[in-house]
């Protein structure tokens, strides 16, 4: 797999950069502007939830780039208190700012792939992808 | 879901003509193919999306303040687009409740089928008929082998599922019991302690049972904490209520309930209740208790079923056909 670029979550502030950093490789990678308006969704809210529940992290991005398939991955992770009941948190209309569909639901709708990893007081690992088609 | 090729070239040739026309026929074209992408379930960002390619195509020159600004507009509706997804999966899931509901409906109408029985002399009508999918109200018929009617009527306070439930559990507590202890105290006394064991302290049933022995026409009686019914008395024409004392099942658990009994005579009704019927509403007014009388008095003449049926049609287009509450009437008459 390709190299990693990072960005570290510790102010509100970083967020705006992981989202820079994310469109800039989507752009090169040659993603739409509604893909790439919709990975930068997906980053703000895996970046948010680093600042406002672990405190501080880092999302990382891969370029997948194989024989059969392109697209770009990101990893978001944190050593914070960790998601408990991972069910609960993808269910539609959980999130404490119900009914705006974002949150995790939303995440892994506007991506094509998603995966949480997540331990109690360990941290959490969030990956998703985006495929280019 | 993606927007088609046709989709694209339909868009930009009713954006074209209203941009030069400024013609109605174009909306009305471009309100034809919106609605198609609802259907397809198109998310917002991806019409902004095909807006901003046709314009960009139809204007080549257009500048670059123009196509930014439109970008920033694609950029907002990705969270629209979200909020949208988020309401279909929604309501997709409140589908599937609602069939699931409506299957436990069915279930629960099987487990509390009672049959009205055929006892000479008596005419009964009975009627029940839920506010929402589930009944929470209960009525059942035990015919003894000693020839007596019992009939039970109960309400749970609340509706829906969980007073449907617990209207299961009631119907299961009753058909168990023994039929020498087959008395209206009794009954209430065993299903108290049912209730005070197995059903959350914030749920709150209450029940009359009666028995009518045919052989002496007495009714023996006993309440915990139900709508009182009322004794319409043929010889003079007049209702009185059939007072009962008794506390609501399940609060105390040695709770000892009064027997009751009264005298039927030919011609006279009782009338049992839940307070789905007395609390109809007219309007914001909560109706009076003589309104239901009234209705009952009006209808005495005709079979007791035909009379329940009559009355609650009554109340169900006085309330613009939306019940509040589950609707339960019971009547039986001693035939003249
Ligand atoms: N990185 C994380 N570490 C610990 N807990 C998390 C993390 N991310 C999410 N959570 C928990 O999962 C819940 C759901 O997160 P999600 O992003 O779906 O919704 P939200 O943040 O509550 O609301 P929204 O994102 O819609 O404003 C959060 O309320 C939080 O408790
Ligand atoms: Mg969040």
């Amino acid at each position: 797999m390709a190299l990693q670029s990072c960005v570290n979550i510790k102010k509100e502030w970083d967020i705006v950069g992981a989202r820079q950093m994310g469109r800039d490789i989507a752009r090169e990678m040659g993603f739409g502007t509604v893909d790439q308006a919709r990975i930068a969704t997906a980053i703000s809210e895996l970046a948010r939830n680093i600042y406002l529940y672990a405190g501080s992290g880092k999302v990382c991005f891969e370029k997948i780039d194989t024989i059969e398939k392109r697209g770009m991955c990101m990893i978001a992770t944190d050593a914070g208190p960790g998601i408990v009941d991972i069910g609960q948190v993808m269910e539609d209309g959980f999130t404490t700012s119900s009914g705006l569909g974002a949150g995790l639901p939303g995440v892994r709708r506007l991506m094509d792939e998603f995966d949480i990893k997540s331990a109690k007081n360990v941290g959490t690992e969030i990956k998703a992808i985006k495929w280019l088609r | 879901m993606d927007v088609v090729k046709s989709d694209a070239a339909n868009y930009k040739n009713f954006l074209k003509e209203f941009i030069e026309t400024q013609n109605e026929r174009a909306l009305y074209g471009a309100e034809q193919i919106i609605k198609t992408f609802i259907k397809r379930n198109i998310s917002p960002e991806e019409i902004v999306n095909l807006h901003i390619l046709a314009f960009a195509e139809l204007y080549p020159n257009i500048t670059p303040e123009v196509h930014r600004a439109m970008n920033f507009l694609l950029e907002t509706m990705i969270s629209y687009g979200m909020a949208l997804q988020e309401y279909q999966a929604l309501r997709e899931k409140q589908l599937e409740l609602q069939s699931e509901i409506s299957v436990a409906a069915s279930m629960q109408e099987t487990l509390l089928l009672t049959e009205k029985p055929c006892i000479s002399g008596l005419d009964i009508g009975v009627i029940s008929i839920p506010a929402q999918q589930m009944n929470g109200d209960y009525h059942h018929f035990m015919k003894g082998k000693d020839g007596s009617l019992g009939i039970a009527i109960a309400d749970v306070i609340g509706k829906g599922v969980p007073a449907a439930l617990c209207m299961s559990m009631i119907k299961y507590s009753v058909d168990s019991f023994p039929e020498e202890a087959m008395s209206p105290q009794m009954i209430l006394n065993s299903l108290n302690r049912v209730v005070e064991r197995n059903v959350d302290p914030s749920m709150f049933i209450t029940m009359f049972y009666g028995q009518y022995h045919p052989d002496s026409e007495m009714l023996t009686y006993a309440s915990a904490g139900h709508e009182p019914g009322f004794h319409y008395c043929a010889e003079t024409d007049t209702f009185s209520e059939i007072k009962a004392k008794g506390l609501v099942l399940g609060v105390l658990p040695d709770t000892e309930y009064q027997q009751y009994e009264r005298k039927i005579n030919k011609g006279d009704m009782i009338i049992l209740l839940t307070d789905g019927v007395t609390e109809c509403r007219n309007g914001e007014e909560f109706i009076e208790s003589d309104e239901v009388l009234e209705r009952i008095h009006e209808f005495r003449h005709l079979p007791a079923q035909e009379m329940v049926e009559k009355v609650y049609r009554y109340f169900e287009r006085m309330q613009d056909f939306h019940l509040r509450d589950d609707f339960t009437l019971l009547i039986f008459k001693k035939r003249v």
